[in-house]
């Protein structure tokens, strides 16, 4: 029986599992919606095309499935580009459907035509333009297969109106062909015996663990590394949650706003064992200063990661979980060394703090959350300030539990993730932390939460400034606050007119009674969290110093 | 130091610019790059020939090999190889001096591709060193039209780049 391009994509989408996707409709994807519309896959409608990506983009975080999104052509494809470049620098696996105009039309610049593939070819995994109809299956197939092996992340496929919309006699072919596409999954022996002999040779070992470890679900082995040889753990931003924020071997976050303690002991440390890491430059700060008297191995997937941004000595191509179960199998169980000891000392002289004077502190809203939801919550960030405090004064417990953009950094980014993460998580407890900045850059999705009932609560940390800038300009700048002084709607209002609940917080004392409460509605609410106005993030690390030269 | 790479690439629509994309964001310098179909049409063997210390291979190696259409990579420097690059050049030659332009031509077993009222097109094969020789011994008499194709290049002896699945691909298609 023949079959319409349509109707194909939505068959594909089924065997490969999908049963919520996020989009908007337009000219060019009307085949692929119209078969959608008859199809048992839950369809979220946002407000804007990037609202829908960035959902995806939380969704797969959130649940660990492929996140899927479309948009039609034109305008509707160029607005999913920063989402997807946000899921490529993070390594989210996520396959983007975009309608394009038909075949015929094709680089006439007719209406609603964009380069969509040119566009995205530096910031996708990898992307496909489908001109025939026969190749669609196989296509499909074959961009959630790279989307979700190996290193994840993005795929897109470009789908012209006249494929989408032909006829065609529609088989599955089998599993993919890709001679250019061999993921290393498996650490080779040799390479696990010489990280082993470090391992047991260190006297200061320090482990560095990130997004690697969450997206090959290593929880559990990486724990059991950690407590057989009891070696401290930092995490990256992407890592939180990869290893539990309230171990006694946890040193939580390290980098340009990592703990001391942290900083101190990749500093001090004469071996680093990086895993599932990209020694980024918010991690390292000044590069021939990072962790000066330590040998360096690193674990990864991507063999192009290992050795381009530092010289490592001992490194192990593969995926994080079968890596670590093959170097915990060889390891003998450690003892506490004179290490462990200073390390402690270093969390007891220089713990987390901020300092209480009465007023409305933005840490105190962070870690009231952590105290209503006791640590159980899935939260999600925007990019500034408060992921910052988000990352410092929760402590994540569990992976997918802290979904934050790292790599890009893209404001507005947390709220349509939220939506995605909720969607993949009915039944618990949904947060955005935002900044009154960023949450402006997607507001229109409030609409979306209410519309599905998608009952995130929004905690926006509100100082009536775009807060980490701000911060440069007061530390860097000479407090010359160039436009950074926002001037914001009533947010109660707003979430009132959306239909959603609206809460405004303005003293310390309110902040428990209404996370309590908003927790008890089963709606969208945004509390408005009227903060302090010029707390800054600290520890910092000046941008291009070494990492224990910390201001605060 | 300079080296030359066989790269062989599933021929999609796309991959060229997939290459010389990833090239100029990472910021690594392309001396030149040559491409074409082998003897599997589903299979593009390009020629690249790109400078920088170890530290810069081995990072265009492995960056190069995380595009799905490329299939191989062989570093060809690393052993004996023949290398060819072919130029096009069209120079001033009005009838009083092609014939010194013609000896030149002998000198570096040039052929004369094409005689016009006062130009004359030669045609050279050879290593990069030889080709860029041609070029200078020509230089007076006012080049006005130089192509080259960038460089060739093949390993010597048995060894050769090839691919486990590329016999088994074309006998799928065959079926």
């Amino acid at each position: 029986m023949k079959k319409s391009g349509g109707n194909i994509i939505v068959d594909c989408l089924l065997a490969e599992g999908v049963d919520t996707i996020f989009g908007y409709p337009g000219g060019a994807a009307l085949p692929i919606y119209d078969a959608l519309f008859d199809s048992d896959i839950k369809h979220i409608l946002t407000r804007h095309e990037q609202g829908a990506v960035h959902a995806a983009d939380g969704y797969a975080r959130a649940s660990g499935k492929p996140g899927v999104c479309i948009a039609t052509s034109g305008p509707g494809a160029t607005n999913l580009v920063t989402g997807i470049a946000n899921a490529c620098m993070d390594s989210i696996p996520l396959v983007a459907f975009t309608g394009q105009v038909a075949t015929s039309l094709l680089g006439k610049d007719s209406f609603q035509e964009a380069d969509i593939t040119g566009i995205t070819l530096p910031i996708t995994k990898h992307n496909y333009m489908v001109k025939d109809i026969n190749e669609l299956g196989d296509v499909i197939k074959e961009a959630f297969y790279i989307a979700t092996t190996g290193r994840p992340g993005p795929v897109l496929v470009d789908i012209p109106k006249d494929v989408s919309s032909g006829y065609t006699e529609y088989e599955d072919t089998g599993p993919v062909y890709l001679p250019g596409y061999t993921p290393v999954l498996q650490p080779d022996s040799q390479q696990v015996s010489r990280v082993v002999r470090a391992i047991a040779e260190a006297e200061r070992p320090v482990i560095y663990a990130g997004g690697g470890v969450i997206s090959s679900g290593a929880y559990n082995e990486l724990r059991e590394l950690a407590e057989k040889t009891l070696i401290p753990v930092t995490t990256t931003l992407m890592g939180m949650g990869c290893f539990p924020g309230d171990h006694p071997l946890s040193l939580g976050m390290l980098g340009m706003h990592g703990s001391k303690y942290a900083n101190y002991a990749v500093s001090e440390s004469d071996l680093l064992v990086g895993v599932g890491v990209r020694f980024d430059d918010r991690v390292t700060g000044k590069l021939d200063t990072f962790a000066p008297n330590a040998r360096i191995a690193h674990f990864d997937i991507d063999p192009a990661e290992i050795g381009k941004n530092v010289r490592v000595d001992y490194s192990i191509n593969g995926d994080a979980k079968n890596t670590l179960r093959a170097v915990i199998d060889q390891l003998e169980k450690g003892s506490g060394k004179p290490w462990n000891g200073q390390i402690d000392r270093w969390k007891e002289d220089y713990p987390l703090e901020f300092e209480k004077n009465g007023s409305l502190k933005p840490q105190q809203v962070i870690r009231e959350i952590y105290n209503v939801t006791k640590g159980q919550a899935r939260i999600a960030t925007e990019v500034g300030q408060h992921q910052m405090w988000a990352a410092h004064y929760y402590h994540y417990s569990r992976p997918r539990t802290f979904i934050s953009s790292g790599g890009l950094g893209t404001m507005g980014y947390g709220f349509p993730a939220s939506l995605g993460v909720q969607a993949a998580c009915p039944g618990e407890a949904v947060f955005d932390i935002a900044g009154d900045g960023s949450f402006q850059m997607n507001t229109q999705e409030l609409m979306t939460a209410v519309n599905y009932n998608l009952p995130v609560k929004i905690a926006i940390l509100n100082n009536g400034y775009l807060g980490m800038v701000r911060q440069w300009q007061e530390l860097f700048f000479d407090r010359r606050y160039s436009y950074t002084e926002i001037a914001n709607p009533d947010f109660v209002k707003l979430a009132e007119a959306y239909g959603a609940v609206g809460m405004r917080i303005t003293d310390s004392s309110g902040v428990r009674p209404a996370l309590e409460q908003a927790l008890e509605i089963d709606r969208p609410v945004v509390m408005d969290f009227i903060i302090e106005r010029e707390e800054n993030v600290y520890p910092m690390v000046p941008p291009g110093e070494a990492i224990n030269n910390m201001l605060g | 130091m300079r080296h030359t790479l066989a790269v062989l690439v599933e021929n999609n629509p796309g991959v060229l610019a997939r290459v010389s994309s990833l090239f100029s964001r990472r910021g690594y310098n392309i001396d030149s790059l040559a491409v074409g179909r082998t003897d599997d049409p589903a299979v593009s063997r390009m020629t690249i020939v790109v400078e920088g210390d170890a530290r810069v291979l081995e990072q265009v190696n492995k960056q190069l090999h995380k595009l799905v259409d490329i299939i191989k990579i062989s570093d060809i420097t690393a052993d004996e190889f023949v290398d060819r690059e072919l130029v096009l050049i069209k120079v001033n030659a009005d009838p009083s001096i092609r014939g010194e332009v013609m000896q030149i031509a002998d000198v570096f077993r040039a052929r004369i591709v094409d005689l016009g009222q006062n130009t004359i097109t030669l045609e050279c094969t050879g290593n990069g060193g030889k080709v860029n020789a041609f070029e200078e011994a020509v230089k007076p008499y006012c080049i006005k039209e130089l192509v080259r194709t960038g460089k060739i290049a093949m390993w010597r002896g048995a060894k050769y780049t090839g691919f486990p699945g590329s016999s088994n691909k074309t006998n799928k298609e065959d079926e």
